[in-house]
């Protein structure tokens, strides 16, 4: 058991380099967090979530302030989705909550646009404003079933 | 536990009764009965393979026996748990063939291990002076510092022998203690154990193959032969007709009658505890 | 023919048999990780040894898988335009795999085989024995500490391993192949999250580290006490420990849900 002043130096530094090292690998890029202030807690119900997961971030104008807590089918089947956000934030009553894409083909998150009404959002209240997920496909179908019928009118052929 | 009060006075002898022994096929001891009496110096004999340092580990409770009952200062070992071994060990102590010190630990920490072990709270101071007591006891000196790796043979050998004596063991186990050693280092070895056992009437028990100084310095000899084994003290040896007996000491024969006086060592150890 | 299968049998059943005491050693060292006195000093001791002396050859392999993976990357991820998200592939490959068990191997190679050979060297010279004469239990003094070391360096080594890979997919990248070292760091970071990638890296690397301590400490306690036995038992924990890790990153990967 030679004690070296040297030894447990060096030991000591590899552990503080090592959790260093976990800390920048959890924080900065695994992006967890301690959950910030959280504690607003809001819902909204859509058509059509489009693949927005548990944990996904909620957002305004771009800038991070929740994240979803839980998605579930309501009892007349449209989804419930559940935001946990800041709860210092003062949203507006008609504020809107829309489910959008990072980029073309990123993953979906929450965006919520701020109203202007006087009376406040408070926790446990439902946003009532809301936009669906847009699906790329149905859009396609959409647009294809369309450039369809247009050509059936203006030709007259039938099917 | 009151019988084992009682048994004082044998409690620092070794027992053997119908031991055998057997690793995997290989029949080492069979049937072995013998005692290594308290306070003496007990040599144990042997050709190679015979199961000489076999003994020494039976003693120790390192290996078990397939059959038998040992019996170390008066008690059963051979049913106990690792645990409750542990504290027929503390009164024993071993000196290896190899020393078996720690090689990872300097000379210093080698031996005060057992004290901080279980000293109970002893200071550094008191555990340095424990440690210095000893190795000035064999008769080594400047050699805290240095790693096992570094000594010599004959040193390694001392250093051993001052971490088996460290704790004032009631039985020593020494495994070859003079192999390896030059004529000059052996008898320094020698005259150390002699010392010791007649300061502290420590019971010795050694397993050798130099039948030169078993003849002089033990009071009880046990020749392992492949047919059985013959105990003694070294004149009824000596004067014994057995075949396999004479052949076995034939060496000595000559040897002893023109041995030299054994020098003694100054050595301050106290009676044991 | 029939020896075959007796062969094979017995192979099974001394297997089996190994399994299981291994599992009763594991069994021992667990209880001798609660037992006082707690030993700190020889921890400290055996994370220098394990872990700061391992540090050199992880962070230049890091390296070297990094920069390999920012190339091969690079050309596979232009082919299809996306060679923006080469942060994203470089930093997921070394985080869900290549970090954590390219790094148990590394260790095991390194910290595992000299484990064992310093544990099996010291069944030799009967110094485990010379410390049961003492009344200290090796298992305890000399096993305990080292597994536990082996535990504790596991995910340090392989989030620095992940690090340097990181760090060398970026040089390749970045610095010679122009992607844009922005887009880089940020398609890491957007694609990365904690519970599925960072945490899973570190119970794969705490589970390895846990399997490569207990195998070569097994081995070299249970080596036969001789230089031909010690060097039999080195070999083998590389071999067994390597082949553990393997199927383990399967078993932990499809249980995780990774």
């Amino acid at each position: 058991m030679t004690r070296s002043p040297t030894r447990d130096f060096l030991v000591g530094c590899f552990v503080l380099a090592g959790l260093a090292a976990i800390g920048y690998l959890s924080v900065s890029i695994g992006g967890l967090n301690y959950s910030g202030p959280g504690g607003l807690l809001l819902y909204a119900v859509f058509d059509e979530t489009g693949g927005l997961k548990p944990r996904a971030p909620v957002s305004i104008s771009g800038v991070k302030v929740g994240q979803v807590t839980s998605i579930r089918l309501n009892d007349d089947f449209r989804a419930r989705v559940e935001i946990d956000v800041d709860r210092s934030l003062e949203l507006p009553v008609d504020s809107t909550a829309s489910i959008v894409t990072s980029g073309l083909l990123g993953d979906r998150f929450v965006a919520l646009s701020v109203g202007g009404d006087d009376q406040l959002l408070r926790s446990g209240d439902e946003i009532g404003f809301t936009e669906s997920a847009v699906i790329l496909e149905r859009l396609i179908g959409k647009f294809i079933h369309n450039a369809d019928l247009d050509s059936n009118q203006e030709g007259g052929k039938g099917e | 536990m009151h019988a084992s009060a009682l048994q004082q006075e044998d409690a620092a002898s070794v027992e053997f009764r119908d031991v055998a022994m057997a690793f995997g096929n290989r029949r080492v001891l069979q049937g072995l009965s013998c005692e290594f009496p308290a306070g003496g110096i007990s040599v144990i004999l042997g050709g190679s393979g015979s199961g000489k340092s076999t003994l020494l580990k039976l003693i120790g409770g390192l290996v078990r026996p397939q059959a038998g009952s040992i019996r170390v200062a008066g008690e059963e070992i051979t049913g106990l748990s690792e645990r409750r071994l542990q504290g027929v060990r503390a009164k024993l102590g071993m000196m290896f063939q190899g020393g078996a010190l720690l090689d990872s630990m300097t000379v210093f920490d080698n031996l005060a291990l057992p004290l901080r072990e279980h000293g109970r709270g002893l200071g550094e101071a008191a555990i340095a002076t424990a440690v210095h007591e000893c190795l000035e006891a064999v008769g080594v000196r400047n050699a805290d510092a240095l790693l096992p790796g570094q000594l010599s043979g004959g040193m390694t050998k001392r250093v051993a022998l001052a971490r088996a004596i460290l704790s004032r063991p009631r039985i020593l186990l020494c495994d070859e203690p003079f192999s390896g050693l030059d004529p000059i280092s052996s008898r320094r070895i020698e005259a150390l154990l002699v010392e010791i056992n007649r300061r502290t009437g420590m019971t010795m028990i050694v397993v050798s193959h130099h039948i030169a100084s078993t003849m002089r310095m033990a009071s009880r000899i046990l020749i392992l032969l492949p047919d059985g084994a013959v105990a003694g003290t070294p004149d009824e040896l000596r004067r014994a007709g057995d075949p396999r007996v004479v052949s076995f000491l034939d060496e000595t024969l000559e040897v002893a009658e023109t041995d030299a006086p054994v020098e003694f060592l100054p050595i301050g150890l106290n009676r044991a505890v | 023919m029939a020896n075959a299968v007796q062969d094979l049998g017995w192979a099974a059943t001394r297997f089996v048999e190994t399994l299981g005491q291994m599992t009763a050693f594991a069994g021992n060292i667990g209880r001798a990780v609660v037992t006082r006195p707690a030993r700190y000093r020889l921890w400290v001791d055996e994370l220098f040894k394990l872990g700061v002396l391992s540090l050199v050859i992880i962070c230049v392999c890091g390296l070297a898988v990094g920069m390999v993976l920012g190339l091969q990357g690079y050309t596979t991820l232009s082919r299809f335009g996306a060679a923006e998200s080469l942060g994203a592939v470089v930093g997921l490959s070394l985080l869900r795999e290549l970090g954590p068990v390219l790094t148990a191997l590394l260790a095991t190679g390194r910290a595992g085989s000299a484990t064992t050979a310093e544990i099996g060297t010291m069944v030799a010279t009967e110094q485990l024995d010379g410390l049961r004469m003492l009344s200290v239990d090796p298992i305890h003094f000399v096993v305990t500490p080292k597994a536990l070391a082996m535990i504790a360096v596991m995910p340090i080594l392989s989030t620095l391993f992940i690090l340097c890979g990181i760090g060398g997919g970026y040089l390749v990248g970045v610095e010679l192949m122009g992607v844009d070292g922005g887009n880089y760091m940020s398609s890491l970071r957007s694609n990365v999250t904690f519970r599925d990638d960072v945490a899973g890296s570190l119970l794969k690397a705490v589970i390895f580290g846990a399997l490569v301590g207990l195998i070569a400490t097994y081995r070299g306690y249970t080596a036969r006490p001789t230089s031909a036995g010690v060097s039999s038992a080195t070999t083998s924990t590389v071999v067994i420990a390597s082949v553990a890790i393997l199927i383990s990153d399967y078993a932990i990967t499809a249980l995780w849900g990774v």
